[in-house]
């Protein structure tokens, strides 16, 4: 649909710039695609590093910083790039007035003001700052604290590829990945390995993505999952499109449900004993079956085409 | 003595919850003078670090023993930091609890039973 059905006022011309210079020029080649499932284990890793092998001068980012495993395929070497940090509040008690100004301003409870002493939870906080500056005494100092860590495939390896680690035991993913999205070169298209689920690391995933792809299997449960995810997208405004795994197992509800709500199927994996044994093996499957690559490609250009014709809704 | 116990209702005869930090009240009972009192637990509401809002709230109440079932590791380094001793195991309602705590039936926690963010609420 090329125009919006109501143009906003005094920026329709504006909104037609947009439209045009995504889908004749250099913008759509500089895609953001996340893969996104709406739990693990549904192939999501293996569509976004199999389409990452078969385009060339792409971005692979693995952001299920809770459990990156895109590298258990590729094995590049991986180099260090950054460490992720918090800022977390120190409390000077011989400085500290007890006026609880900290704990009650902390919206994520990651202090506690006790009758005597003030405890802080460094694990809880978000680095938000707003503790020292309501702190009139000067009781609070923000330290660093290391939360996960930046890596990325050595230069000379096939891919562009930039992984996040959340740290064991460490329960914010968010920051990691905003900094992984930091590393992102804007010439070029990027594929985002998402993280499982609908929470808060998803959806900053999926925000900052122009197109998502949603990988699932037609059985209940999947089905029942990729709705959740399905409705995170929709909530951010982000197109979609489907990837069904293990095609042919199950039944046809997915595609049933797609059809009726016009979700393209961008690709159809079969239950392949091949597929399947090579996945065991941790072997990406478009390196062994070149006939794979193709239609990964074809994929990645149906997006860019159907992104395109998203802009304008 | 004060002693709390997390419960769904403001009275002694409410049912308990066992769910220290997600509960919707704290029953505060003082055997000594005879006071009940009740405080409505600012964790029940908190998104997150829920468990930390409650034990906040019992310190400063003044609380001395707390009768509950599932403590996480935050609200139990609060609990301890204060000086309350922290009981498992209720059940019924909460002056049952209290019955069962002063025949001493109630085990005295010495660590966390409970991980953190397990009292989440699914939705
Ligand atoms: S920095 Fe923000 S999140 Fe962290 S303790 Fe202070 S107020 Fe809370
Ligand atoms: S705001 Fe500063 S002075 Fe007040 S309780 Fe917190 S640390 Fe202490």
């Amino acid at each position: 649909m090329p125009v919006p059905k109501t143009p906003v006022q005094n920026t329709i011309t504006i909104t037609d710039d947009c439209f045009l210079s995504l889908c004749t020029g250099g913008k759509a080649q500089l895609m953001k695609i996340a893969i996104a499932s709406g739990k693990g284990g549904t192939g999501k890793t293996t569509v976004a590093v199999n389409l990452a092998l078969a385009i060339e001068e792409v971005q692979l980012f693995d952001c299920d910083v809770e459990e990156p495993n895109c590298n258990l395929f590729l094995e590049f070497e991986l180099e260090p790039v950054e460490e992720v940090i918090c800022l977390v509040p120190e409390i000077n008690p011989d400085m500290c007035t007890l006026c609880r100004n900290c704990s009650s301003f902390c919206k994520y409870n990651a202090l506690a003001a006790l009758p005597n002493k003030i405890l802080s939870f460094p694990a809880l906080c978000h680095g938000c700052g707003g503790c020292s500056f309501v702190c009139l005494a000067g009781a609070l100092k923000e330290k660093p604290r290391p939360i996960g860590m930046i890596e990325k495939a050595s230069p000379e390896s096939s891919l562009t590829f930039i992984c996040g680690t959340l740290n064991i035991g460490e329960a914010m993913a968010t920051p990691v990945i905003r900094s992984l999205q930091r590393h992102i070169d804007e010439n070029r298209p990027v594929i985002f390995d998402s993280p499982p689920g609908t929470a808060c690391p998803v959806l900053s995933v999926m925000g900052y993505a122009d197109y998502c792809v949603l990988v699932t299997e037609s059985t209940p449960f999947g089905f029942h999952d990729f709705l959740l995810a399905l409705e995170a997208a929709r909530a951010l405004k982000v197109p979609v499109g489907v990837v069904l795994n293990r095609d042919g197992l199950g039944d046809s509800r997915v595609e049933e449900f797609c059809r009726a709500e016009g979700i393209p199927i961008l690709l159809r994996i079969p239950n392949d004993k091949m597929i399947a044994r090579l996945y065991s093996e941790g072997t990406p499957f478009v390196k062994e079956m070149p006939e794979w690559k193709k239609k990964f490609e074809d994929m990645f250009e149906t997006i860019k085409a159907l992104a395109c014709k998203n802009t304008g809704v | 003595m004060k002693i709390c116990i997390s419960a769904c209702g403001k009275d002694p005869d409410s049912e308990v919850d066992p769910q220290f930090g997600r509960c919707n009240y704290f029953v505060i009972i003082d055997p000594d003078i005879g006071s009940v009192t009740s405080i409505k637990n600012p964790g029940s509401e908190a998104s997150g670090g829920a468990g930390i809002r409650a034990a906040e709230a019992i310190a400063g109440a003044g609380v001395n023993t707390l009768l509950t079932g599932s403590v996480g590791p935050n609200s139990f380094s609060i609990l301890s930091e204060a000086g309350i001793e922290t009981c498992s195991g209720i059940r019924g309602t909460v002056a049952f609890a209290l019955r069962e705590y002063q025949a001493g039936k109630l085990a005295v926690l010495e660590s966390p039973n409970a991980s953190t963010h397990s009292g989440i609420k699914k939705s």
